[in-house]
């Protein structure tokens, strides 16, 4: 057993978020494995893997988005500023104001105008109509480069424009709330390639004020847009470091094998 | 493909014939359902034809109704108030309750409580109304007078609706709420259906700007599914309508005049409750049977476009998936 042990992490104090030994599990199905990983504030981390590692149950361990699944089981410790953010007197509510997600496919609310997508977040929280709403969304709006497409639109419903505008409509939503690091799953993968380029183009911009951590099916994609890599298989952190360093040279066999396209 | 081009098997009589039975046969049978309604619809219209000949449009606002030979005067206004009042309570008092267990039943319950308490929701409508009617007249009236009725018609009985003489629970609140009781089956069951059929995607979008699960229910499921609720609401009420025999045990019986709803602690009457209490007693051929009829008619007239437009709007809404729902 002693063998086996390794030497108890550290939290990382320069870490925007980190994972210490997170295991989770839905049901009996153990989905990670002992996850190690520190993210440094304004960058972009990739995350890569083949369907079924385990990276979007990883990100949404680091808003507690994962908790939605009935018996998904959580150990270990997920760091922000160097806080737990399962410690027991933590609301999973204040996580996520914190913590932002974009999703796979976009998915604004189709009951609710453009205006209020990106609205939505910050009523709850009591802000009133009026002009420092309006602000705020319209600066939402710049920084998710979207707003010259919708200025005078903002009335009309979230889903009456197209996929990719959704998708920075989504990404608008999100960062109305001023979080501090924005979760992105697959953020592309429903968008055709030129709507993907511009959601490419803004994840770079939003590294300025935020941390962003991105799934991504798409290599080339995340050797576009990170700066750290982190390459994921069956549950496992396989290998994490500079994403050049990882596609140009990976220590792990397993992950040569993956960037090389042996495996999917 | 070419090979089971057996021209034997096509041209054999036996198979041919068969299949021509059957397609007509089953057209028959699917046009008797319309046939049927039809007829009914028929008769109705020519039944009540002498008593809207007599009285004419007094027959749809008149607010009399004299039975005695020689003297008839038929007005079915009342009791068309008294069924827009007793099903609009009803669907006061078990609407809240409806979606309070469509939501409990998706949103909350353990997987292990959803199956069960589902079917018992459901085997709330195999109950035979006789039995809510039963239930109602030996055991809740008494519970409602005594709790609901007299304290509220002592303290707060200078406010018309809770005015009257001492209540005894044969009345339009009896009656209303029990008639709650026998819709919440229809309203639960289809509000569970739309509230499940809200897309998990734009509950995680909610939780992800930091929404707590009440507002997500409240801002984002109900909101969603708001017209598929209120297509829920008008099924229930296309029930409460047409619902005849509890009514007709519970609301007291009134006529005439008396049966206008004023106060909810005092006898009326609904168009349902009136045939079922006083078809029998009227002789075949007379103006008072085709009073009867005409009520009836009114009732299917009502009672047929509520559930219609229910109809219309609820499988819109089910079908419409992931799209915006106006």
């Amino acid at each position: 057993m002693t063998e086996t042990q390794q030497k108890p992490i550290q939290p990382d104090p320069q870490a925007k978020m980190q994972s210490i030994n997170l295991d989770v599990w839905f049901g009996q199905k153990q989905v990670l494995k002992s996850i190690n990983l520190s993210v440094k504030p304004n960058t972009v981390t990739a995350i890569i893997g083949p369907s079924g590692c385990g990276k979007s149950t990883f990100i949404r361990t680091l808003n507690r988005m994962h908790e939605l699944v009935p018996n998904a089981k959580l150990n270990g410790q997920v760091l922000l500023d160097g806080e737990d953010i399962y410690a027991k007197n933590v609301d999973p509510v204040m996580i996520r104001r914190r913590v932002g997600m974009v999703f796979q496919k976009p998915n604004p609310f189709p009951t609710m105008s453009i205006y209020d997508n990106v609205a939505a977040g910050l009523k709850l929280t009591g802000a009133k109509k009026g002009e420092d709403l309006d602000d705020i969304v319209k600066k939402s709006l710049i920084q998710a480069s979207l707003w010259e497409e919708v200025k005078d639109d903002l009335k009309k419903p979230g889903t009456s424009i197209s996929g990719g505008q959704q998708q920075r409509l989504c990404i608008a939503r999100a960062v109305a709330l001023r979080p501090e690091v924005i979760l992105m799953d697959e953020p592309c993968s429903a968008l055709d390639p030129i709507a993907t380029a511009k959601i490419e183009k803004l994840v770079i911009e939003l590294k300025q004020n935020y941390t962003v951590i991105i799934v991504t099916h798409n290599m080339q994609q995340a050797s576009r847009v990170s700066d750290f890599t982190a390459f994921m298989y069956l549950g496992d952190l396989v290998e994490y470091g500079r994403t050049k360093d990882i596609f140009e040279s990976p220590k792990s066999k397993l992950t040569e094998q993956y960037i090389t396209g042996e495996f999917s | 493909m070419t090979n089971q081009k057996n021209p034997k098997f096509f041209t054999k009589k036996v198979a041919s014939l068969g299949d021509f039975l059957f397609k007509n046969l089953a057209a028959v049978m699917a046009a008797s359902a319309l046939a049927l309604l039809l007829i009914i619809g028929y008769e109705l219209a020519s039944g009540s034809g002498s008593v809207i000949r007599t009285f004419g449009a007094d027959f749809f606002v008149g607010t009399q109704w004299v039975p005695n030979e020689g003297r008839e005067i038929y007005g079915a206004l009342p009791y068309l108030l008294g069924t827009i009042a007793s099903s609009g309570l009803a669907l006061l008092f078990g609407v809240p309750l409806s979606i309070g267990i469509a939501v409990f039943l998706v949103e909350m319950s353990p997987r292990a409580l959803r199956v069960p308490i589902s079917y018992l929701v459901e085997l709330l409508a195999a109950v035979p109304s006789v039995i809510y009617g039963l239930w109602g007249l030996f055991v809740f009236r008494f519970i409602l007078v005594d709790y609901i009725e007299k304290p509220l018609n002592t303290y707060f009985g200078w406010i018309p609706i809770f005015g009257g003489p001492t209540p005894i629970g044969l009345d339009l609140f009896t009656a209303s709420v029990v008639l709650a009781i026998m819709i919440i089956p229809t309203v639960a069951s289809v509000t569970k259906e739309v509230v499940a059929a809200v897309p998990n995607s734009i509950r995680e979008g909610a939780y992800s700007i930091g929404a707590t699960k009440w507002e997500v229910i409240r801002h984002w499921v109900l909101s969603y599914g708001r017209s598929g609720i209120f297509g829920a609401v008008i099924l229930g009420l296309g029930r409460a309508v047409g619902e005849t025999m509890a009514v007709a045990m519970l609301i007291g019986n009134a006529q005439g005049a008396a049966a206008i709803p004023t106060s909810l602690f005092a006898p009326s009457q609904t168009m349902a409750s009136l045939i079922a209490n006083g078809f029998l007693e009227a002789a075949p051929g007379s103006l008072q049977i085709s009073a009867y009829i005409g009520v009836g008619l009114i009732l299917l007239i009502m009672s047929l476009s509520i559930n219609l437009g229910a109809r219309v709007m609820v499988t819109k809404v089910l079908k419409v998936k992931g799209g915006a729902v106006e």
